[in-house]
């Protein structure tokens, strides 16, 4: 099959499936690092639907939507890491069931 | 040979992001996430869009990643302690999580519009000569906004790191 095209559908699915997988990963880990990482996974998730329906309408906007939502991460990705280093000079661990001061 | 690319990169991502979530040391789960973020810019190169390519290799595989590996070797995280604690999560969350991705690929295939199908090189939009010309006409507000949330992000990490605090 020479030069067979892929239906967008097959990208959109694709991209429900990393998200999924990405919320999952968010619910069941334990580890804060692998938490924040699952969240990297459903923004590159988005980001795909973002490029998909780009194609689909010919038009650029949804690159640049993909691109905010790239540099927004990048931000998220400081702050977050620098509240995890923070977590851990004080408490000294990485497990999200110890860091539950705001339960009570 | 686009479907054919499509699959090899789409099965590498799946893969990859079940390896994440699976597996217990976040160094493995880091590595596991570059593999998806780097299916992924190819996927894009498929789509025609080449800076959105780019800038996630840059960006995503590039700086967030070394970032993550950064913090990940600074603090020594180890093997997660007993990931599998909840038995609830296990026994109902597999279920739902399937539940809903097949809840999600009957929406996408059975309830949308016809759309187009992808063949390499039919759409050319997506270069950076096009990027910047929306982004520094149509989209120029933003862009300047992202500028300050950047800062903003600067200044933030640099007092959490900082600082003590209770």
């Amino acid at each position: 099959m020479p030069n067979s095209p892929v239906p967008l559908t097959y990208y959109l699915t694709l991209s429900a499936i990393l998200f999924m997988i990405g919320a999952a990963g968010f619910i069941i880990r334990r580890n804060i690092i692998t938490v924040f990482m699952s969240i990297e996974l459903m923004l590159n998730a988005v980001n795909l639907t973002f490029v998909t329906f780009s194609y689909q309408f010919r038009q650029v906007d949804g690159h640049i939507y993909s691109f905010f939502v790239m540099v927004v991460a990048a931000a998220e990705a400081a702050v977050g890491l620098a509240i995890i280093l923070t977590v851990f000079k004080n408490r000294s661990t990485l497990t999200i069931d110890d860091v539950s001061s705001m339960k009570n | 040979m686009d479907l054919i690319l499509f699959i090899i990169f789409a099965m590498f991502a799946v893969a990859s992001a079940l390896g994440l979530i699976l597996q217990t040391h976040p160094i493995n789960s880091a590595l596991s996430l570059i593999g998806v973020m780097g299916s992924l810019a190819v996927l894009y190169l498929l789509l025609g869009a080449e800076f959105i390519a780019a800038a996630q290799l840059v960006v995503y595989a590039g700086a967030i990643m070394v970032l993550f590996l950064f913090v990940i070797m600074l603090l020594n995280a180890g093997e997660e302690r007993n990931p599998w604690k909840a038995p609830a999560v296990a026994y109902i969350g597999g279920p739902v999580v399937i539940f809903l991705i097949g809840a999600f690929v009957y929406l996408i295939n059975f309830t949308l519009p016809p759309m187009r199908s992808v063949s390499f090189g039919d759409f050319t939009g997506g270069g950076p000569r096009e990027i910047g010309m929306a982004i520094f006409t149509k989209y120029l507000l933003p862009f300047e906004v992202t500028s300050v949330l950047i800062l903003i992000a600067i200044v933030g990490a640099m007092v959490l790191a900082r600082k003590e605090i209770d």
